[in-house]
């Protein structure tokens, strides 16, 4: 008989308890973000595919064509060439593709670039209708971005 | 001929009833189910419907004209006359409790004597049409659905009418009127607390809705009683639902809030209906937030609450009430 009214008044109490939770989930603000129309800033950690990095000073990139993310890519997804130029000291970079198709984000070549001249990008808009499109000429993404 | 000419006004009087009654069971629907999916969103910090005209407002018009342009599908199997039969059967009888109604001094359709009586006859209605649907659809999914409801609106009804005829009991009248205006002074929710606590559990059991929504417990039971329904049979089902919410918060606002009674406003025999639309939808308020905050009971302890609490409680409340009024 005891325990027939402390049930009923444990019960009761944890309802009440209850309805709090949800009533000042209610009033407090939603956390949705309406994706397309509000974007979130992306996070310095996230890692997307590879990109040049810009040096503002020369408007340029770092890369000294050494070849070393190229041979490092486990998946063979990075082609690097350059050539001799007058004037220019080492070589000067003239390819610097990715075949985003095969990468595995690994992030080998960034730890393995002398230079320090390879970062992720914060890209994460990556859908597309072909596989070209995810062949990106990441020599001509530094140049265009400002 | 002259007794055509006796009876006109009464005629004229009862097309209008239904007319506006149409009107409140739609606009109701409507407007309860926008808030149900907005409130639910935002207990669950989202933002609800957002796409459909400003904050998401038509909505339910574009569900509507959807569920409208659906085909009727019948299962190979179900027995067809009685699974056609069973949303006309949820929906039609909500009508009537409308016309009884009072929704202000003056706003009321036939304040007729078994007013209560007529309410509760009709309010249990629904069950039937649940089990006949949950029958016609041969599928075991809707009839355990059927069966659970049958057994909950049972056991249910009992302790909803105990509490109910407490109240009955002070006013001596069954009439709705009669008892709106019984508690001028002092709300029967001041005197009676018990009796509309047990009545607020009872009402969401008779509804069918969460946490006592085993009926259709989608969880276990894909949709319950209308698994099979698609389109507009489904949707007379959600209309019905709606309206009997209303149905069983307007009761609750006449017997236990003091019906349209409230701060005076001009014309008050008129504008007191928006005191008890205020009311009708803060109980609603109420029915939505219990329903989004509680997860669903098992059978058992659904049937253990309604004997071993309710029903007990009720019957010594009526009790007390029947001695208090003899000695008073």
């Amino acid at each position: 008989m005891k325990s027939y009214f402390s049930e009923l008044f444990t019960g009761a109490w944890s309802l009440i308890v209850g309805l709090k939770v949800t009533i000042k989930a209610l009033f407090s603000p939603i956390v949705t973000v309406q994706y397309p129309r509000e974007k979130i800033e992306v996070t310095p950690n996230y890692r997307g595919h590879i990109d040049l990095v810009k040096v503002e000073d020369t408007g340029t990139h770092k890369c000294i064509t050494c070849g070393s993310c190229m041979r490092e890519c486990p998946s063979d997804c990075i082609v690097v060439d350059g050539e001799k130029r007058e004037g220019v000291k080492g070589k000067y970079l003239t390819i610097f593709t990715l075949d985003f198709t095969k990468c595995s984000l690994c992030g080998a070549c960034v730890e393995v670039c002398p230079t320090k001249a390879l970062d992720y990008s914060d890209d994460y808009e990556l859908a597309g209708f072909a596989r070209d499109e995810f062949y990106y000429d990441l020599l001509k993404r530094v140049e265009e971005r400002e | 001929m002259e007794t055509f000419y006796s009876i006109l006004p009464e005629l004229i009087r009862i097309v209008v009833c239904a007319i506006c009654g149409a009107v409140i069971v739609f606009g109701n629907a409507l407007v309860m189910g926008y808030a149900e999916r907005k409130l639910a969103g935002h207990i669950m910090l989202r933002p609800g419907p957002m796409e459909v005209g400003p904050h998401g407002i038509y909505q339910l018009v574009v569900d509507g004209l959807k569920l409208m342009g659906k085909q009727l599908v019948v299962p190979a199997n179900a027995d067809k006359p009685l699974f056609m039969l069973a949303p006309l059967l949820a929906f039609a009888p909500v009508f009537v409790p409308m016309l009884v109604i009072p929704f202000s001094d003056k706003i009321q359709g036939f304040d007729l004597d078994v007013g209560l009586l007529l309410i509760l006859a009709f309010a249990s209605i629904n069950v039937l049409a649940i089990l006949i649907g949950g029958w016609g659809s041969n599928n075991k999914y809707s009839l355990f659905g059927a069966f659970r409801s049958v057994a909950q609106n049972v056991a249910y009804e009992i302790p909803m009418l105990i509490s109910l005829l407490a109240i009955v009991f002070m006013t001596n009248t069954f009439s709705l009127k009669g008892i709106a205006e019984a508690q001028s002074p002092v709300w029967f929710i001041v005197i009676q607390p018990l009796a509309f606590l047990i009545y607020l559990v009872a009402m969401v059991a008779e509804t069918n809705r969460a946490p006592f929504d085993l009926p259709e417990a989608e969880s276990e039971l894909t949709a319950g009683f209308h698994t099979e329904y698609s389109g507009m049979s489904f949707s007379l089902f959600v209309l019905g639902e709606y309206a009997n919410m209303f149905i069983v918060c307007s009761v609750a606002t006449v017997f236990f809030l003091g019906g349209s009674s409230g701060i005076p406003l001009p014309y008050f025999e008129y504008s007191g209906i928006i005191w008890f639309l205020l009311k009708v939808y803060l109980l609603m308020f109420f029915l939505i937030w219990i329903r989004w905050t509680y997860p669903r009971t098992r059978f058992d302890q659904l049937m253990n609450f309604c004997w071993k609490y309710l029903i007990p409680f009720s019957l010594v409340n009526l009790l007390i009430t029947v001695v208090m009024v003899k000695l008073i």
